[in-house]
Order: C-alpha cells, then sequence, then structure tokens
C-alpha cells in the first residue's frame, strides 16, 4: 500500500510533530514499506480469539488513598523550561 | 584476573573475605572505563564522584557485617531508568537535561543492596531501535569488533559488562532489548515474565511489553540480581502480588529428563549458517546432559513481527504524548503560538526513529484504521499467548537462537528501517505473550560471539536459570572475553 503525503501530513498533524516537505516525502517512502509489511496480518483468521492488551492477567489495581510526601516543588520546577513566581510558564492557550 | 572482570560471585567473595575494598573494586572498574570508554561509548553519563562515595558507604556496611549479595559491586543502569540528582536522557535530545525527581524502583532496590553506580548507559532513543545507531548522542562499539554494533536498544548496558567497565547492568527489553545486545555482546541478558520486576521509573516506551532484567557476565550473576529485583511494588500497577524465591536455588542442577522444545519456525531462510550451526551443536549438548530434545513448532512465529511493530508504536504513540515542552524536557525556542511550540518541540527534540514510531502508531491508532491494525495485532497477540501455552504443555523450555546473525557492522541498517526492525524476530514473541527468556553465550562465529535462546513459561524464572546454568557450565564460551 503506498500513502498519499496528504494522509502523512494528516497523521503528524494528530501526532503534533511538526514536518518539513522533504520529512513528509520521506516518512511517505517508509511507512509504506513498513505498513506493505504488515498486510500478512489480515491473512491470520482470528475468529474468536478476544484482544490481548497485556499479558499479566491482571484487573485493574485500587489502593488506599492515604497521603504520602509529595515532591519538593523546586525540584519539579528546576526541570521546566519557563517558570516565573513559582509556577510553570505556559503560552496563551487562547489566542 | 583484572579486578574491572570479575563476576558479582567472585567479587563478593573476595569482599566478604576482605581481600579487596569496595573502593579498589570501585576504581578499577573506573579505570578500565577511562581506558577503553573512547572506544566502546557504552555510556551517556559516567558517575564518578556518586560512584566513589557509595563505594566508601559500601565499605562501611561491609565492615559492619551487613553486607548483601550486591554490596559494593559496581554496575551501570540504562540510561532510561530514573535515578534521583542524576541526569535521565533517554539517549534523547528530549531529555538532554532531565534530572529525575524520585529513583525508579529498581535503582532503590540496588541501592537499598548497597550497590555502586558508575553511570547511565547508552541506548537507543527512547529504547527504539537494535544497533544503538538511534542514540541522539553517539553510537556504541561492540567490544568484540568496533566496528559493529553492540545490539539495542540496550547496546550500552551490553557493551559495559562485555568490556568491564560495569560487573553487572540493568537493562529493558520491550521486543529483544536486552537480550538481542547480549548476544551481539557475549554476555547473559534476561527478560523476565511481564510484571515480575517494577516498571515504577523506567521512561515508559511500550507498557504492555516493557520488561526490566539483568544483563550480567554468567548465569549465576543474573540469579544474584533477580533477587535483588523481582517483586511485587504497589507504585507499579501491572506488578504481579508474587513473592519470589531464591533465584541462586536453581543454579546447579542438572537437567536429565527436563523437556526442551526446538520450534523449527526459529531457523529461517536468511539467517546465518554460522548460527545456525553453533545452535544445533548448543542443542546437542543439551541432549548430551540428559535433556529430552524434540523439534516442534510455533506456526504464529512469523506474525510475531507486524503484530509487534503495530501494538509497541502504538503505545509508544500514547506514552510520547507526554513530551510537550512544557512540564519538563526540550522546548522549542522560537514559536508563535501555544500549538507551534508544541509541534516545533517535537520535530526538533525527537529523532527519526521515534518520530517514524509515533507516525506508526498514531496511524494504527486513527479512525478508520484501528480494526485493521491495532485490533487485528491484539487479537493475533491472543494466538500467539495460547501457542506458548500450548507449548509449555509439552515442554519445559523452548531453544532457539537469540537472533538470526551476529553483530553486523555499524551503518549497514541504518537507511532501512524494515532490516533493522528483523534483527528481533526471534526476541518479539517473548515479550507478544509475556513469557520469560534469556539469552546465553552459544558459541562463537568469526570472533563473534553467537546468543542461544531459551523461553520458559509465565513465571518460571527457575528452570529458565535452571537449563541456562547447566548449559553455561558445560560449555566454555562464557569464560570468553574480549580483548579490547
Amino acid at each position: 500500500m503506498r500513502l498519499a503525503s496528504d494522509e502523512v501530513r494528516h497523521i503528524a498533524a494528530l501526532a503534533r510533530v511538526a514536518m518539513t516537505d522533504d520529512e513528509v516525502e520521506r516518512m511517505r517512502g517508509e511507512l509504506s514499506d513498513i505498513l506493505g509489511h504488515f498486510d500478512t496480518l489480515q491473512q491470520v483468521d482470528t475468529t474468536g480469539a478476544e484482544p490481548t492488551g497485556h499479558s499479566a492477567g491482571l484487573e485493574t489495581v485500587m489502593r488506599e488513598d492515604v497521603p504520602d510526601a509529595s515532591t519538593p516543588r523546586d525540584d519539579i520546577l528546576a526541570n521546566a523550561p519557563r517558570t516565573e513566581d513559582g509556577f510553570i510558564r505556559v503560552r496563551a492557550v487562547l489566542e | 584476573m583484572e579486578l574491572s572482570d570479575l563476576t558479582i560471585g567472585q567479587a563478593g567473595y573476595l569482599l566478604a573475605q576482605g581481600d579487596i575494598t569496595s573502593t579498589e573494586l570501585t576504581m578499577a572498574v573506573l579505570d578500565r572505563i577511562t581506558a577503553v570508554e573512547e572506544r566502546t561509548k557504552a555510556f551517556v553519563t559516567v558517575t564518578e564522584t556518586l560512584a566513589m562515595e557509595q563505594a566508601e558507604a559500601a565499605d562501611r556496611r561491609i565492615k559492619a557485617g551487613d553486607a548483601q549479595p550486591l554490596t559494593g559491586i559496581p554496575m551501570s543502569l540504562k540510561d532510561n531508568m530514573s535515578t534521583r540528582g542524576v541526569v535521565t536522557t533517554c539517549s534523547s535530545r528530549m531529555l538532554e537535561d532531565f534530572v529525575p525527581t524520585y529513583d525508579a524502583t529498581v535503582a532503590r532496590r540496588l541501592y537499598g543492596e548497597g550497590a555502586v553506580m558508575v553511570g547511565k548507559g547508552n541506548l537507543d532513543e527512547f529504547a527504539m531501535g537494535s544497533s544503538t545507531e538511534n542514540s541522539a548522542f553517539h553510537s556504541t562499539h561492540n567490544p568484540w569488533d568496533l566496528d559493529r554494533a553492540p545490539g539495542g536498544s540496550s547496546g550500552g548496558p551490553a557493551a559495559a559488562v562485555s568490556a568491564g567497565e560495569a560487573v553487572y547492568s540493568l537493562g529493558s527489553d520491550t521486543g529483544g532489548s536486552i537480550r538481542q545486545p547480549a548476544g551481539f555482546c557475549g554476555v547473559v541478558g534476561l527478560k523476565p515474565t511481564y510484571g515480575l520486576v517494577s516498571r515504577y521509573g523506567l521512561i515508559a516506551f511500550a507498557s504492555s511489553l516493557d520488561q526490566i532484567g539483568p544483563i550480567t557476565r554468567d548465569v549465576a550473576d543474573a540469579a544474584i540480581v533477580m533477587n535483588a529485583i523481582a517483586g511485587y511494588d504497589r507504585r507499579d500497577s501491572t506488578s504481579i502480588d508474587y513473592t519470589p524465591p531464591d533465584y541462586t536455588q536453581s543454579l546447579g542442577k542438572d537437567v536429565r529428563g527436563l523437556r526442551v522444545g526446538v520450534p523449527r519456525e526459529y531457523f529461517v531462510d536468511g539467517m546465518e549458517p554460522g548460527v545456525e550451526s553453533a545452535v544445533r551443536e548448543a542443542i546437542r549438548v543439551l541432549g548430551d546432559l540428559g535433556a529430552i530434545v524434540e523439534e516442534t513448532s510455533l506456526p504464529h512465529t512469523p506474525q510475531a513481527l507486524a503484530v509487534y511493530y503495530i501494538i509497541a508504536p502504538s503505545e509508544a504513540s500514547a506514552n510520547l504524548a507526554r513530551y510537550d515542552g512544557v512540564k519538563y524536557g526540550y522546548s522549542a525556542k522560537d514559536a508563535s503560538s501555544m500549538w507551534d511550540a508544541l509541534e516545533k518541540t517535537r520535530q526538533e527534540g525527537f529523532g527519526p526513529e521515534v518520530k517514524r514510531r509515533i507516525m506508526l502508531g498514531t496511524y494504527a491508532l486513527s479512525s478508520g484504521y484501528y480494526d485493521a491494525y491495532y485490533l487485528k495485532a491484539q487479537r493475533v497477540r491472543t494466538l500467539i499467548r495460547q501457542e506458548f501455552d500450548e507449548e509449555f504443555q509439552k515442554f519445559d523450555v523452548l531453544v532457539t537462537p537469540t537472533s538470526p546473525t551476529v553483530a553486523f557492522k555499524l551503518g549497514d541498517k541504518t537507511e532501512d528501517p524494515m532490516a533493522m526492525y528483523l534483527n528481533d524476530i526471534f526476541t518479539q514473541p517473548a515479550n507478544i505473550a509475556g513469557v520469560p527468556a534469556v539469552s546465553v553465550q552459544g558459541g562463537m562465529v568469526d570472533g563473534l560471539p553467537v546468543g542461544l535462546q531459551f523461553t520458559a513459561s509465565h513465571m518460571q524464572e527457575e528452570t529458565l536459570l535452571r537449563v541456562a546454568h547447566a548449559y553455561e557450565q558445560a560449555t566454555e564460551w562464557h569464560r570468553l572475553r574480549p580483548n579490547i
């Protein structure tokens, strides 16, 4: 199967990754090649096979809701690209 | 023998006897790093100061009679395991300056035993790759032949153990990332049952497949490390509530009557003839030791690659959505708006393979393709699991090559993503099924190590270690060290 350039741009937009035209073309070829190898899956008879999410066979785990020490604010802020007055600074969400 | 070439068992004995101190051992390993690191490039960060502090603390602990099996032994962690106060990069520009605020559970457990950390090992960016060439910083070189790849994604941790730059390492394995580099570098790599070792603090790649395990110089060392890291952790919601046995009790037992299956799908066209003959010879050794060896079949094996390369990128595309340049990590400087900043941050912060997988996963999960790709892959995953379950009714372990080839040349596969993906065809099935598997040294081809893989049923690490140890002790391969 061959992806169209517009499809690649659409996926990149969903994934929130900016791409140059060159990157789009390169990705188009590589993804098409890789997806072509996956076509074999369509021939597998999966009648009656439930999907497996993960293999540990565990149900959702609950724990007691007890207060615990949290991470010091300054440790968290030390990793933030932009801070101001003890807060993380973000760009305007609403234009 | 050099101090830096000792196994955990040997070093532990000398430390307990008072023949050496952890400070001496740690200095020997740090000297070794200074001598060879320029050639191997196994590390992203060498933590010399921390290591010497931990070594001195270990010496006090040994003196006080409070030593554990890993007290004072120098090790390295793959650089996708969070270490408080020590930069943890995932070999990505995205996390180049990231300093975790807490320790991964495995780090906490090793520190609790008095371990000494000499550094953080290089990996393919976000553990996506099979050669460590996808590291954003530098490629790691195979200690057996510096022109060749160490495998990946735990190439740094495996090369470090092979070259004497760490006595043992922890790696992570999503589709073979512990076992394949262990095989390429001539060391032991164990991927435990999914859920046996806590993933808390492991930077997520594909959460239903990721598992941490030991990379060591012999099988006994793998058992010692498993004793320290296996077991329930309330901070990991997929941790199995289970009290692990003493894995060293599996060592030194014979394999008479053990049922060993040899699946024919693991001997494929295009595999290196030298690898096949080495593995056939290893299988003969098992027979001589009294194991009952029979050929068998896992017919869905050829589908594992497609299942893996749909499920792993799908999970990755969700896990890596968190890298937005706001709370931590790389952040694009010149952006006109919030959305522009987000898209540029991810364009500039992620390397080509990470983007490829995010794109693949986003596609497989997107409207109109979800059923055909992701859901279909999850259904075939069920068939692969069932197939293993049926085999383990008949056999205690399966024996296969770890990889179809020995270590390939650096640069050989970087231009062809699909050729790189084909490296993992023998290791991915264990992750898909969640079962444990180990790679041990199974021979040499033209001066390069061959990985021999054993796979067992869920939570049967004891059987795995028993057969791996019996094979290892019957051969001399594990005594070989690269001449670097």
